[in-house]
């Protein structure tokens, strides 16, 4: 038998016309097939096109952007991208589309059952009680606990992974033969992405359904999808069956992909990266090791240690001065770090992690517990504000989104003096340019680069900045919250190289806050494990990986999608 | 990924040109006053009380001296309008200045603060947004007199409007600065800044200030013709700039007087002159305002 696919790209290309006149090629020649009950990944790294690619089949390319040629065919039938329609297809009912971010995609305003059943209504005719019993077998479907009350609910009171599966419901609602997912688990945390995950993949057996999976997380690829593309600057390089493409990639370009993709099943010297600077960032890094480093405090014991600290966030009452709910972020956790070492700290969103940083970094007051630096207290009820300040040039950070963590003000040059005026690092300002310029260079940017401002750099650039601006107080602790996890895995490769790096040039020691368990693996000493506020465990990176011992690390393992089930093969 | 394209870049709308022309024009004629006024009006040996009256120049009875007439003490109506706009623009922009110096600093300290701080500061800024901006100014400018006889003292004067003005117009400044500056401090540059130990004083000013300063600018164009208006009517009222160093207001207090002895020029000028200077400005404002509200954006 002859089976039509749910989807067939032909020659896609999308353009954008540039100010300049010339004109933005985003998708070049993209042609696709996904065949009924087949997940087909679409990867790339960012601005590779793979969301436009979805944006052409859904009408959302945004003006003055079109499809330029190439024909979309959704079951046999010609789409076409103005109007979405199609010979007996329609744009929301033959394609259902889930988005990234399930805490924005659906409105706050209606409840369940009305963004639901609307589709339903408005293509198929249904009426309000026919609508009803369909959204009630929906909710069935994609396993929502109690689904007449839920149908009653508003989006807020829904968790995300809940409402992810809400959205996936509205996409099924017409029994659509195509199923476009862009990052649809992305901002959710492993175990609720392991869930989604499954849920993608059953409906897509039980229902015939062709799904276009967009992402660039390959670990997702190799649990999930059963074919892929690969796209890099619009074109796609590589198309096959993701188990041969994942075992023996073709392209250059995929095999960098891999090989940048950080190993969760063993760890390994560096991360392999396409492109490194050469000797001019060893020089620098050696010139800032020769600095002297800030050596207050007694620095015999652990460099910093965390006794019973626990922090509670109250929101604010009704009435002005009134307290309202108390929310413990954190509770009682204690833990050292011993000079030298990188102690990683992992847990899902909101199980305290960077509330835990945010205090040893004195952006937080700790409600009870203490931390000591060196043996001085430097948060908590015996803390002065002398022995705070001492610690304050010791202990840096670096943050998640290298976009809001600079000052889009101010000149990298004065971005990265600004620490090393403060302390007095520099005798004047042309020496703390002149240590600025070798921060640039240890961290693998150029000298000249202190004369721009911030918005001139990409995301990758941008975190360099982050750090040579921390190493620029010459600190002993270094902060890393979630330093790459808003970084495409090419260059995420690259910073965790450069970490690496300093780390070993100047004998910084490092506390890393990921939820990435394969990132901690390759960075990281020592892994505190933590679950809504209480470290549940803490051991050695090779033991706590290879033997778990408590119940939530195994789960917390054993949910990570993984590359190497395939290509280890 | 989305790709996002500058859109292009759009020119104003041709009123909204024509109204920055008028604007500049009557800025720059006011600020350039003596250098281009047929005579000065605050010179008392220029002018004669015999030409006292007289009409414009196209009126029957007009002089060619005088282009716009002359007023009760015989002054040239057109030089008397460009000091009298040069006062009331010094005052207006003094106000503003003066608000937006105040208003932004109380802002900055309130929303980076927080706490007891904010609520101390905002609450007062409440008390005072509950007086209309004329009482309160009224107040203020009468309780100087009162308190210092020297307040009415034509050197003085304008200092004690900037700033019977300004008390009333810095809440707004505050108000938009704490919001704008709560944004900001929950970001991570400022986060940064606090992790490097930099003092409150240095992330306000050097670090967040900037950030926060365009809508002030917006405020400010828009406040400068309400200021403008505010103070023209306290010297419509009596208690602003006197007769001997007029400014716009003071000019139509003088021709109300004589308005119903058929001498309309001496009011009608200057205060078409305050009409057309506060229009063109708000037109400005409006048009900045809408420019710099992301939810604007895209209309129209």
């Amino acid at each position: 038998m002859n089976v039509v696919p749910a989807l067939a790209i032909e020659n896609l290309r999308v353009e954008y016309p540039r100010e300049d006149g010339g004109i933005l090629v985003a998708v070049d020649d993209v042609s696709l097939t996904i065949m009924p009950g087949e997940i087909h990944a679409v990867v790339g790294e960012s601005g590779a096109g793979k969301t436009t690619v979805a944006n052409a089949l859904i009408g959302l390319i945004e003006k003055p952007g079109r499809v330029a040629s190439g024909t979309m065919r959704i079951g046999g039938a010609i789409l076409d991208p103005v109007t979405g329609k199609g010979e007996g297809l329609q744009l929301g009912r033959d394609i259902g589309v889930i988005f990234q971010d399930p805490m924005t995609s659906l409105n706050p305003l209606f409840t369940i059952e009305s963004q639901l059943t609307e589709t339903m209504r408005f293509h198929l005719g249904l009426s309000a009680s026919e609508a009803r019993v369909q959204a009630l077998e929906l909710m069935h479907a994609v396993g929502i606990p109690e689904p007449e009350r839920r149908l009653k609910s508003y989006p807020h009171q829904l968790s995300g992974g809940q409402r992810q599966r809400v959205v996936i419901a509205a996409a099924l609602s017409c029994n659509p033969k195509l199923l476009v997912a862009d990052e649809p688990t992305t901002a959710l945390d492993v175990s609720i992405q392991a869930q989604i995950l499954a849920l993608i993949k059953d409906l897509t057996r039980t229902r015939g359904l062709g799904v276009m999976l967009v992402t660039h997380n390959m670990g997702v690829v190799a649990e999930t999808a059963n074919s892929l593309t690969v796209m890099v600057r619009g074109k796609a390089v590589e198309q096959g069956l993701v188990v041969d493409v994942l075992r023996n990639p073709q392209h250059a370009y995929t095999r960098g992909l891999l090989a940048a993709v950080p190993r969760f099943d063993r760890k390994l010297e560096r991360f392999a990266v396409m492109a490194e600077g050469g000797g001019k960032a060893e020089t620098a890094r050696k010139a800032i090791a020769g600095q002297k480093q800030s050596t207050k405090g007694n620095m015999a014991g652990p460099l910093l240690s965390v006794d019973n600290l626990v922090v509670d966030y109250t929101t604010r009452g009704w009435l002005p001065g009134s307290k309202g709910r108390t929310m413990r972020a954190v509770d009682g956790v204690s833990f050292e770090i011993r000079n030298g070492e990188t102690l990683g700290l992992v847990g899902e969103s909101g199980c305290g992690k960077t509330t835990v940083a945010s205090v040893i970094a004195g952006l937080v007051q700790p409600t009870s517990g203490r931390v000591l630096y060196g043996g001085e207290p430097i948060a908590g009820d015996t803390a002065t504000r002398g022995t705070r300040r001492a610690s304050r040039q010791a202990l840096q950070m670096i943050f998640q989104d290298p976009y809001a963590s600079l000052n889009p003000r101010m000149r990298v040059g004065s971005i990265l003096a600004e620490p090393i005026l403060f302390y007095k690092l520099a005798a004047n300002r042309a020496d703390a340019a002149e240590d600025a310029a070798i921060l640039l260079e240890a961290v693998g940017l150029d000298r000249e680069h202190a004369e721009r401002f911030p918005f001139a750099f990409s995301g990758g650039q941008r975190q360099r900045i982050s750090i040579a601006r921390a190493l620029g107080a010459r600190p002993r602790l270094l902060i890393c919250d979630e330093p790459t996890s808003s970084l495409d895995v090419s260059v995420q490769a690259q910073i965790l190289n450069l970490i690496k790096d300093l780390r070993d040039a100047t004998g910084l020691t490092l506390l890393l806050i990921s939820h990435d368990l394969a990132v901690v693996r390759q960075m990281c000493d020592r892994v505190a494990v933590m679950q809504t506020g209480r470290i549940v465990e803490m051991n050695d990176t090779e033991t706590l990986f290879d033997a778990p011992s408590h119940t939530y690390t195994r789960e917390l393992l054993s949910l990570v999608p993984r590359i190497d089930r395939i290509s280890a093969a | 990924m989305a790709i996002t394209l500058t859109s292009k870049r759009r020119l104003a709308p041709v009123g909204v040109l024509v109204a920055a022309g008028i604007a500049a024009l009557l800025i720059l004629s006011a600020a350039f006053a003596p250098q281009i006024a047929p005579s000065n009006p605050l010179d008392l040996a220029t002018f004669n009380l015999a030409d006292s009256e007289i009409p414009p120049m196209w009126a029957e009875g007009g002089d060619r001296r005088f282009l716009l007439g002359t007023d009760n003490q015989g002054r040239d109506m057109l030089s008397a309008i460009l000091y009298g706009a040069r006062v009331s623009i010094m005052i207006g922009g003094g106000a503003v200045l003066l608000a937006a110096v105040i208003g932004v600093s109380l802002g900055l300290i309130a929303g980076y603060l927080g706490g007891r701080t904010d609520a101390v500061i905002m609450r007062i800024g409440d008390v005072i947004l509950s007086f209309p901006t004329i009482l309160l100014a009224l107040l203020v400018a009468g309780l100087a007199r009162a308190v210092f006889p020297e307040a009415a003292n034509p050197r003085y004067v304008p200092f004690v409007l900037i700033s019977a003005i300004a008390i009333h117009e810095w809440v707004q400044y505050a108000r938009t600065v704490r919001a704008a500056t709560m944004v900001e401090s929950a970001r991570d540059y400022v986060k940064a800044a606090r992790v490097i130990g930099l003092p409150s004083t240095r992330i306000m000013f050097r670090h967040i200030l900037p950030n926060v300063m365009s809508p002030v600018l917006v405020i400010a164009t828009i406040n400068l013709a309400g200021a403008v208006l505010t103070e023209a009517t306290l010297s419509f009222l009596g208690v602003g700039m006197p007769p001997t160093y007029p400014s716009l207001g003071t000019l139509i207090r003088i021709g109300n007087e004589f308005v119903f002895s058929g001498i309309w020029w001496i009011a009608l000028f200057p205060a078409l002159a305050l009409v057309i200077l506060v229009l063109a400005v708000n037109v400005v404002g409006d048009w900045l305002r809408d420019r710099f509200n992301p939810k604007l954006r895209g209309r129209g």
